[in-house]
């Protein structure tokens, strides 16, 4: 499709620079022009390679091109967001090319974490034309007094990886902080830049103002052109498919031979884990001593910052991945994306295709590697559903309540402020349109005394009104702890780990004070290295490391031979089955016509399925229950993500209980849920003791829900993070450099504390909303038991089936204890402390 | 429920029952022994502009309460740092002290000086020693430094960690070697220090200690080689 001449707003200096480099302005990109023009703030959804950055920055290039330089400062004309650092500076270099090429007097800086305290300090006086930054820099930015002269002459905010950011509580912050520079510059437009999303209107009103009356209002919309259809298959594999597991041990011959066949691979796996584990087994297969590299976000920052410039000097064949590359940043010409184990949704996996063969026109490269056979289904479905140009909807969030109280503590650090002028700029924000007045004002009550119902800190309050209906911060200190404490990324606490000799870590226990020194190999979660004891083994960087020790904040570790960890795994990165490819693999389930486009081995297993036990239609869920060992299966398919049947679990395993079942345990993938416990199933359903249409009845997510959450470390874990980014505990105070490991009061005792005292406080309310969209996935289980409601297909058989193998071979097994997990372990403790005495005698 | 609620421990030849509270009981003397309160921690960081909730101390004398209501002492001894920081004992709500009064009333109640709290205010009722000596027992704050016996201290907050199994549990614990006994913080904002501590191998040379951590409704005698670091 050509066009007429279709550029009449570009200037004749960017089209010579666009043929110079035998470029054609692409008709999304003028577009975005056209849409400045008009003030009009845009979406812009486009595949990556398709010159999107470039698009987003054009209409302010043209415009600050066409400036006189000012006689005085000119302010900040335009923002660029970004979600991590590293894209910040990657877009800064490539934004230099045409400003230097073209010779514009236009200044570019960037501002992150790791700019210096003067070059910070010199920016606010005299800043850049277009600042290049993070979500927390901005936060931090609109705290200072003079935010207004700042942003004053702000036309233009540019926001990359929208997709990534909006639907997360940092997306949360950077709404509020568009509404207050929307107050200081009225007129700006923004750009949002997003990768393909199935529901683009979220992201629309996230771009726009609202108006609070209840209409949503959209920003525009522009779509680019797709480029050349990706090439994605199957690995085709002779060898049998693994039941279950997460290795994909059995495909490290093939992947390394198309490693060897292609100039650069991407090898994406979905946690570090399992990235240690394939970069250990390719090595072990590495005949040729291919350069074939490691890169996770636990890794030591030199460490990667080396692996990436190897990818960009071409130096590499692979590399070993998870999601810290899955965004925007090119690192070199990579011509295969090998994607081992279940993509987990659709849109990303286009988007990790997409970090291969950055050319529109070229088709991209794509392997599938699954890990166990549903995982088979699952790409299959993914590739189907990409191919179909079907995409993952971004999900509507409302906005998160502790992230407003950062909000409100921030603002109230720049100045004075009238409460009633907050509320309304805090419901402009899209994910805050819906907040009630009466939850703002207990937000505002929280930041200024804590927002208990015992009022006991008046005289220590935050906020003081001024008397001309202005509220205040009361000391200046309090600016000081917020900047220090601002952001919403919350690290678990994490530890370094040390490599050392095996001469120093062997002078023995007791002795520890010898280990010292030893090069920095990265940083593990502080709840990783708790469970492990000298001597255990584990995978990290790239090797088989035994732990020696810990000393302060820093794990010591030395190399072994040994070529098996002992300690399987540590988290990091697990992404639950997304709801619109869940339904795609049911649907592949449920129809025999599909099961021929499978491997031999996947259709028959499902033929052997539907024999044995049924084959449950797309729209109902499938109960097993079955003898085996001297124990009682109960299994469970529901298609809803790990994280909604780990919940589920926890609640049938209580009600189960109840009924007297005498339940043991269970263990959950992202497709089923298996219970198994002392008492006949069957037969209780039989005699009429338990009835499956009330076992799985919504009124679960009630009462039985409540008294599970309070106790659990989950809901802990989601207080620690909410009493965190609301203020209520510090991570750092002024003067006091404080780890994660230092918190002075435990987060625990405050919930405990509040639970019993306050049980109404605003931040518990805040923690559940947190763990219900979270970790607990309850609107998904909501949605399921209402989904299957008369439609329970349920088969009492005297085998395990087909389908039950793989849960039950699933690691990572829950088990159910009468009084506690913690109990039952100090029970344990102490009984063996009683065995020893008895064997040592008197 | 005397069985597994608490457990007896003999020190230098006194009968002592530890409670699974954090609290001690000695019979012989009708005494019950509590260390490290911390009372009014909550009000003490608001006032710094950290606003932790204002319940901690209505939480601990609740705690008091129902130990104090199961062995009906005649005699209370808080082994120091019972208010956290200077001006504590005069920040107590009135409630709170109703409640502190309300479980001094009847009883012997006597306050010793620790780091945080030098000197008491005489708000908070009782008497005050730096410290005790009861029955050939000496009671203080800070255990006094290197070998000794005959001594029961707080300071420390001593707590045990076990690793198990994929998780980890940390509990306040009892500690001691038959001549000297640390006991735990007994404040619902107080924190622990791991007995791996240095802290704790200065004061039981040799390592021969006996742990005792707190659970839900007993004590559980730990060995010490089962116990983690931090």
């Amino acid at each position: 499709m050509r066009r007429a001449d279709p550029v009449p707003a570009l200037p004749p200096e960017f089209r010579a620079w666009f043929d110079r480099r035998g470029w054609q302005p692409r008709a999304h990109q003028l577009a975005l022009l056209d849409k400045a023009a008009q003030r009009r703030s845009t979406l812009l959804i486009a595949p990556t390679g398709a010159g999107k950055t470039l698009a987003g920055f054009l209409p302010s290039l043209v415009s600050l091109s066409g400036l006189v330089p000012a006689k005085g400062q000119r302010g900040i004309h335009t923002l660029y967001i970004s979600p991590l650092k590293a894209l910040a500076a990657d877009v800064h270099r490539n934004l230099l090319a045409p400003v230097e090429e073209m010779g514009l007097a236009i200044r570019v800086e960037t501002r992150t974490g790791d700019t210096s305290t003067s070059r910070k300090a010199r920016q606010r006086v005299r800043p850049p034309d277009m600042l290049l930054t993070t979500p927390e820099q901005v936060a931090l930015l609109l705290s200072h007094a003079d935010a207004p002269q700042l942003f004053a002459g702000l036309t233009t905010v540019v926001l990359d990886e929208l997709h990534a950011l909006a639907p997360t509580k940092r997306g949360d912050l950077l709404a509020l902080d568009l509404a207050r520079l929307a107050a200081i510059a009225p007129g700006h437009a923004r750009i949002g830049l997003s990768a393909t999303v199935a529901r683009p209107s979220e992201l629309r009103a996230y771009l726009e103002p609202q108006s609070g009356d209840g209409t949503i209002r959209l920003a525009d919309l522009v779509i680019a052109e797709g480029g050349a259809r990706p090439d994605m298959r199957i690995l085709d594999t002779e060898l049998p498919l693994p039941w279950a597991g997460h290795t994909t041990r059995y495909a490290v011959a093939e992947i390394y031979a198309a490693i060897k066949a292609h100039r650069l691979s991407l090898v994406f796996v979905n946690t570090r884990s399992q990235a240690e584990l394939m970069f250990q087994e390719l090595w072990r297969v590495n005949d040729d001593s291919l350069p074939i590299a490691l890169h996770h976000g636990s890794l030591d920052a030199a460490r990667r910052r080396k692996v990436e410039a190897a990818m960009a000097a071409g130096a590499l064949k692979a590399v070993v991945c998870t999601s810290t590359l899955d965004l925007g940043i090119d690192w070199g010409d990579v011509d295969l994306v090998i994607n081992v184990g279940a993509p987990k949704g659709a849109s990303r996996l286009i988007q990790r295709v997409g970090r291969a063969n950055h050319r529109l026109d070229e088709p991209s490269q794509a392997l599938l590697v699954p890990s166990n056979r549903f995982e088979v289904l699952e790409c299959r479905a993914a590739i189907d559903a990409a191919e179909a140009g079907d995409h993952d909807a971004v999900q509507y969030r409302k906005g998160a309540l502790d992230v407003l109280a950062q909000h409100v503590w921030g603002t109230a650090c720049a100045g004075p402020f009238v409460p009633d002028a907050l509320y309304r700029e805090v419901v402009s924000a899209a994910p805050y349109a819906g907040l009630e007045r009466a939850d703002f004002d207990r937000i505002l009550e929280f930041v200024a005394t804590g927002g208990y119902a015992l009022r006991a800190y008046e005289r220590y309050a935050r906020l003081r009104p001024t008397g001309d209906g202005r509220l205040r911060l009361s000391h200046p200190r309090l600016a000081q702890q917020y900047r220090m404490n601002a952001g919403t990324i919350v690290e678990a606490p994490m530890i370094k780990i040390r490599l050392v000799g095996h001469a120093s870590a062997r002078r023995r226990p007791g002795k520890a004070a010898k280990l010292a020194g030893g090069r920095v190999l990265g940083e593990l979660e502080e709840y990783f290295i708790n469970q492990l004891s000298v001597g255990d083994t584990f995978a990290f960087a790239g090797h088989v490391l035994r732990f020696e020790g810990l000393q302060d904040t820093e794990a010591f570790v030395t190399r072994t031979s040994d070529p098996e960890p002992m300690i399987p795994s540590y988290e990091g990165g697990k992404f639950p089955l997304s709801t619109h490819l869940a339904l795609r693999v049911r649907r592949m389930i449920a129809d025999p016509g599909q099961w021929r486009a499978l491997p031999e081995a996947v259709g028959e297993w499902l033929a052997i399925q539907a024999e044995r036990s049924a084959i449950p239609d797309a729209g109902e869920v499938l109960i097993e229950v079955f003898p085996r060992g001297n124990r009682h299966f109960l299994v469970v398919y529901p298609f809803e993500g790990r994280l909604a049947h780990q919940t589920l679990g926890m609640l049938l395993t209580r009600r189960l209980d109840r009924l007297g079942a005498r339940p043991l345990g269970f263990v959950v993938n992202d497709y089923a849920l298996a219970i198994w416990g002392m008492v006949d199933m069957a037969e209780m359903e039989r005699a009429g003791r338990l009835d499956l249409a009330e076992l799985f009845a919504e009124d679960m997510l009630g009462d039985d829900l409540d008294a599970w959450l309070a106790e659990s470390s989950l809901m802990k874990r989601t207080f620690r993070l909410c009493a965190v980014i609301s203020g209520l505990i510090e991570r750092r105070h002024p003067g006091k450099v404080k780890s994660g490991r230092q918190v002075t009061i435990s987060s625990d005792l405050i919930y405990d504390v509040l639970r019993k005292h306050d049980p109404r406080h605003i931040l518990l309310e805040a923690a559940w909303a947190d763990a219900a969209t979270g970790l607990l996935d309850i609107g998904r289980l909501g949605d399921f038991l209402a989904r299957i409601k008369g439609r329970i297909r349920y088969q009492a058989l005297t085998h395990v089936t087909p389908l039950a193998v793989p849960v039950l071979l699933e690691i990572g097994q829950e088990l159910v204890y009468g009084g506690g997990v913690a109990e039952a372990i100090l029970r344990e403790a102490a009984d063996d402390l009683v065995r020893d005495a008895l064997q040592r005698g008197p | 429920m005397l069985d597994t609620a608490v457990h007896t421990l003999s020190l230098c030849g006194a009968t002592l029952v530890a409670d699974c509270s954090g609290a001690i009981y000695w019979p012989a003397e009708r005494t019950l022994l509590v260390a490290d309160l911390h009372l009014e921690k909550g009000s003490s960081y608001a006032q710094s502009g950290t606003l932790l909730p204002p319940y901690d101390t209505r939480e601990t004398l609740a705690r008091l309460g129902s130990v104090i209501a199961r062995w009906e002492p005649a005699r209370v001894v808080a082994l120091g740092d019972s208010f956290h920081g200077p001006g504590a004992a005069d920040r107590i709500g009135a409630d709170d002290l109703a409640s502190l009064q309300a479980l001094q009333k009847g009883r012997d109640w006597i306050w010793l000086a620790g780091n945080h709290d030098p000197a008491i205010s005489a708000r908070a009722g009782g008497h005050v020693a730096d410290e005790l000596e009861i029955a050939g027992l000496t009671l203080r704050h800070a255990p006094a430094e290197g070998e000794a016996t005959h001594e029961i201290a707080g300071h420390l907050h001593p707590a045990a960690k076990l690793a198990m199994y994929g998780t980890t549990i940390r509990r306040p614990c009892f500690v001691g070697n038959g001549q000297r006994l640390v006991m735990p913080a007994f404040g619902a904002f107080t924190g622990g220090l791991n007995v791996l501590d240095p802290a704790f191998s200065a004061l039981f040379p040799g390592g021969d200690i006996a742990v005792w951590m707190l659970g839900r409704a007993r004590l559980y005698p730990v060995a010490t080689r089962a116990l983690s670091a931090d």
